[in-house]
């Protein structure tokens, strides 16, 4: 299966762009379909982790406030060709994964 | 593979294996069920005091959000020494949204997309130095993001 998180990165005068797209329905458990139908259970990203090779550069805590199909971007100091950037989540109902793109 | 108990056991070991190699990070629940901007400031900031600063930016983030559902921001700061950066929206049911721990690697500065359930402030925290920033601004929602 296709990693649910997609990676962009874009080097430009000593610094590289990281962008994240992570595929994730993000439900906060308050909304249904319809006005009768029951409540869509809670199911959001509560952690994600973004590395620069093998160190940590990020860790971040989310809630369900972010939107459906989270979107995040960091900004790396340096950055070389052939770096790898690994982007990782984990969510409320104990899911998780991992995607991972090197810098060009 | 027959099904095996050995197999089993192998197939287990593997998949422990495989679960121990994602990085972990633990979740602070504590402070996505404060519901109140009060007790969600402090709760971030162990009842620190947090001083208002023109240093911290919001580059992105609209005035007037017609679909509350995504509201992009992008916040940066030229305090430095930055460690975490939270962004809080005081009046949703759970006002923190994120909470970035940065390395000093990355420049401080991070974007996201927002739900909003209505017009509301929203609030940039930033722990710099060991000391507590924050900006606001207002965002009129004119569509509700949580569906309500």
């Amino acid at each position: 299966m296709a990693s649910s998180v997609k990676i962009r990165t874009k080097r430009n005068q000593g610094i590289t762009e990281i962008r994240i797209l992570i595929a994730h329905p993000m439900e906060t458990g308050r909304r249904s379909e319809t006005p009768e139908s029951a409540l869509i259970p809670a199911h959001y990203i509560q952690t994600l982790i973004v590395k620069h090779n093998d160190e940590v550069i990020a860790n971040t805590l989310t809630g369900a406030s972010i939107s459906k199909n989270p979107y995040f971007a960091f900004t790396l100091q340096g950055g070389e060709i052939g770096d790898k950037i690994t982007v990782s989540w984990q969510d409320n109902l104990g899911n998780m994964d991992i995607g991972e793109r090197l810098i060009s | 593979m027959k099904n095996t108990r050995r197999n089993f056991i192998k197939k287990t070991l593997l998949i422990s294996a495989a679960t121990w190699l994602v990085p972990k990070l633990s979740w602070a629940a504590d402070l996505f069920s404060a519901t109140s901007l009060e007790k969600t400031l402090s709760t971030l900031t162990g009842d620190k005091t947090i001083e208002s600063s023109d240093k911290i930016k919001f580059i992105r983030l609209p005035t007037i959000a017609e679909n509350g559902a995504v509201v992009p921001i992008t916040i940066t700061t030229t305090l430095t020494a930055v460690e975490t950066i939270a962004i809080i929206v005081a009046k949703n049911p759970i006002p923190l949204a994120a909470q970035f721990t940065l390395s000093p690697k990355l420049l401080p500065k991070v974007s996201a997309r927002l739900k909003m359930a209505k017009t509301s402030e929203v609030i940039a925290l930033v722990k710099a130095d060991n000391q507590y920033y924050m900006t606001k601004q207002t965002v009129k929602v004119t569509i509700g993001g949580c569906g309500g």
